[in-house]
């Protein structure tokens, strides 16, 4: 698994019946497909002539390219991934932000959208405060974040809540329809976090409520296609 | 096996306390997910041994000076719940429950890749809810269920069975009265553990009294029953999905 | 589940959301969630119980050992009850010696226990002044989502009422190899229930999630039972910081019977 850049909202999973025959459920060490012309992608590994999964998830083949999707397990930061965190400690240079994941995300003071000045860090972002964040360093030493981009800042209003981190490419849909469904109906404002944590503020609680229990629907949901017509019905039906 | 083959000529087939055939293993029953909070979770037993086991992680270590800088670390806890056996077990881990987590610990490793996992740890929590033998090979089906379900990548599971000796016979899958049969010979325990559909053992103890040719025999009716206990695993992973 | 701890936003939006009556789940502030016991998760204790309170769930075991009376009681049985928030249940549980929530949790189920009369001890004696049983009553978390408390004292009581005394041999030592026949000493009329009030803001809810639970400020648990259908309170604790007004008091005090008919309504078909 390589440290691949990926866009903010990149969604690799869609929900056209023509690929959803291609994927089934593998388990570590199955043999997925036999033949020399097959590519090992993400997740896969070759062994003579077999391609074998090395992990749990969805086995999907595109052309000669075999990979398996994750469907369960811990978020592993990305460079470039927009994500959901929150302050628990403030140090002399910047914020530790608990990303939610094995390392912890640091927050540079000079990563601010504007200028703060040392005495003021409290003032900005306090301890327990969230933040919209995009990381744009992962090594050795942990996870640094920024600030400094249109979209991103301290959370002030709404709430924020967590959803296994596979799922949310699921949750933002094909070039974002599924999210933007949501949004339309409900009329909330939506942030989905890589890291699986998700920001929401609507102008009332029953439609912040609404606008939550449609993504963990949509969240338990892990193989189904016809997602859009299906949301379309809950919503009908969740008026 | 030329003894047992006799014995089946002489008296019919043998039968063990329990009623059941020398390689026969008890029901087997398998569920993943038991733990909403963490991030794999399963269940698995033998007959009466029930064992859950839950993973948590790739997550931060505390202390630092405990992390890895070149790859991630495998914490196995394994313990008896006090309600699982007839004589209460004291809450806190024993003696034997630390030497189980480390064999457990050393029977998963081989299929996983923690490389990718700098200065993380894996927990993986084991416990016995009802005790009747096999515990540590209940537990570490379990806990490559859980692990698998957390999405660690593995080259692949790792299925665990107690095979042994019953006076003369060989069996498969002792439980309780077995373990502690006296008469003849006694009871020899073997657990064992295998890499699925290779030849390659993870976990090995030995209780009892064997001749080595029976050991390496009493080895093909593991690896036999192993190819049993995986079919009981992958069915377990591949229902997950239908929520 | 996520070790995240609860964010500032979301404790000020679940404020809001408990001052107008609402909860993420669509409940009532008062409301439980779904509850579902399962007897005789373990056939190596004298009696056992699984209960789940939404997706919280507690195992509880029973074992019943022969030991000496306390001095001060020759003529009676004894109660111990243990338990620790297992690393398994929560992210944020670790291994370890137990922080001050594990060592709470049994107190409070012991004092439920103990005070409702639910056990009679003097019918656990075996010989007098040398010989008793005592009941260790085992809790154990599998999954934290919030209220581990309400769900143990559901799991204690559970586990008593399909507890056996285990049959003892001619030399008066356990023999499990009997059948046990013999019921422990329980009362027909009651068992306790324990109620953990959370407050937030000015509002006070019941059952929270684990995410509810963490945004609250002060909590009191309450074990209430009911003799000849006089209601008792047999414990109480209040924990946190926050305090509680006497006013919110009183409205805990007068809502206590009518949760524990409705809960024990709810456990009938269990039980």
């Amino acid at each position: 698994m390589k440290n691949e850049i990926n866009e903010a909202h990149e969604a690799h999973e869609e929900s056209s019946e023509e690929i959803t025959k291609k994927r089934r459920i593998v388990i570590p060490g199955e043999v997925i497909v036999s033949g020399e012309d097959y590519l090992p992608g993400e997740g896969v590994r070759r062994e003579g002539n077999d391609v074998l999964a090395s992990r749990f998830g969805l086995a999907e083949e595109a052309g000669r390219v075999i990979k398996v999707i994750a469907l369960t397990g811990a978020y592993i930061p990305r460079r470039n991934n927009v994500i959901i965190g929150r302050v628990f400690d403030i140090t002399f240079n910047g914020w530790l932000i608990d990303i939610d994941s094995a390392s912890s995300g640091f927050l540079p003071i000079d990563e601010s959208p504007r200028f703060i000045n040392k005495n003021e860090m409290n003032q900005f972002l306090a301890i327990g405060d969230a933040i919209v964040a995009k990381i744009w360093s992962v090594n050795a030493k942990g996870t640094d974040l920024t600030l400094k981009s249109k979209g991103l800042g301290k959370l002030e209003k709404g709430f924020i809540f967590r959803v296994i981190p596979n799922r949310v490419p699921r949750i933002i849909g094909r070039e974002g329809s599924m999210i933007s469904l949501i949004k339309e109906k409900t009329s909330c404002n939506i942030t989905v976090g890589q890291n699986g944590w998700i920001w929401i503020y609507g102008s009332s609680v029953e439609a912040e409520i609404k606008a939550r229990r449609a993504i963990e629907f949509i969240a338990e949901k892990v193989h189904v296609s016809g997602l859009t017509e299906i949301m379309e019905e809950w919503f009908e039906k969740n008026k | 096996m030329r003894k047992i083959n006799k014995m089946a000529k002489e008296k019919g087939t043998f039968k063990r306390p329990s009623g059941r055939g020398l390689a026969e293993i008890r029901k087997m029953t398998a569920k993943v997910g038991v733990v909403p909070n963490a991030d794999g979770s399963a269940m698995f037993s033998f007959g009466d041994t029930i064992a859950i086991a839950a993973v948590y992680g790739p997550r931060q270590l505390h202390p630092q000076h405990m992390q890895d800088p070149s790859r991630g670390i495998l914490r196995v806890n394994y313990d008896l719940l006090s309600f699982s056996v007839y004589e209460r077990k004291k809450p806190g881990p024993s003696r034997r429950s630390q030497e189980i987590s480390k064999v457990t610990e050393w029977a998963l490793l081989p299929v996983l890749d923690l490389k990718e996992f700098p200065n993380t740890v894996i927990d993986v929590q084991i416990y016995i809810i009802q005790a009747d033998a096999g515990t540590r090979t209940a537990g570490i089906n379990a806990a490559s269920l859980a692990l698998a379900h957390a999405g660690i990548p593995m080259k692949n599971l790792i299925c665990s069975i107690s095979v042994g000796k019953q006076d003369k016979n060989l069996i498969v899958d002792l439980d309780k009265d077995e373990e502690d049969f006296e008469e003849g010979e006694g009871a020899t325990d073997f657990p064992i553990a295998k890499i699925a559909n290779s030849d390659k053992y993870t976990l090995l103890q030995l209780d009892g009294k064997i001749q080595p040719d029976m050991a390496k025999k009493v080895l093909a009716l593991a690896d036999k029953a192993c190819e049993e206990v995986y079919e009981v695993q992958k069915k377990a992973l591949k229902e997950v999905i239908e929520k | 589940m996520s070790s995240m701890e609860g964010s500032n936003l979301t404790i000020e939006t679940l404020k809001k959301m408990f001052a107008e009556g609402k909860r993420f789940d669509g409940r009532g502030l008062a409301d439980y969630r779904d509850i579902e016991v399962i007897s005789d998760i373990s056939n190596k204790a004298e009696g056992s119980a699984r209960v789940k309170l939404g997706k919280t769930e507690v195992l509880v075991g029973v074992k019943l050992e022969i030991g000496e009376p306390y001095p001060d009681s020759p003529d009676k049985g004894n109660l111990m009850v243990s338990g620790d928030l297992l690393p398994i249940a929560s992210p944020r549980f670790e291994a370890g010696p137990p922080k001050f929530k594990a060592i709470e949790l049994p107190r409070l189920v012991d004092r439920a226990i103990r005070e409702s009369g639910m056990i009679d001890f003097s019918k656990l004696v075996i010989t007098p002044g040398e010989k008793v049983w005592t009941v260790i009553i085992d809790i154990y978390p599998i999954n934290d989502d919030g209220n581990i408390i309400d769900a143990a004292t559901i799991g204690a009581v559970a586990a008593l009422k399909r507890a056996k005394l285990p049959a003892l041999n001619e030399k008066g030592k356990i023999d499990y190899d009997k059948p046990a026949t013999t019921s422990l000493p329980l009362s027909k009329e009651t068992a306790p229930l324990t109620f953990t009030f959370f407050k937030l803001g000015d509002s006070i809810i019941l059952d929270p999630t684990r995410e509810e639970d963490e945004a609250c400020e002060g909590r009191i648990a309450l074990a209430i039972s009911k003799w000849s259908d006089q209601y008792m309170i047999n414990s109480c604790q209040k924990g946190e910081e926050m305090p509680f007004s006497r006013e919110e008091l009183e409205r805990i005090f007068d809502l206590l019977p009518k949760k524990y008919e409705e809960i024990n309504e709810k456990l009938k078909k269990f039980l």
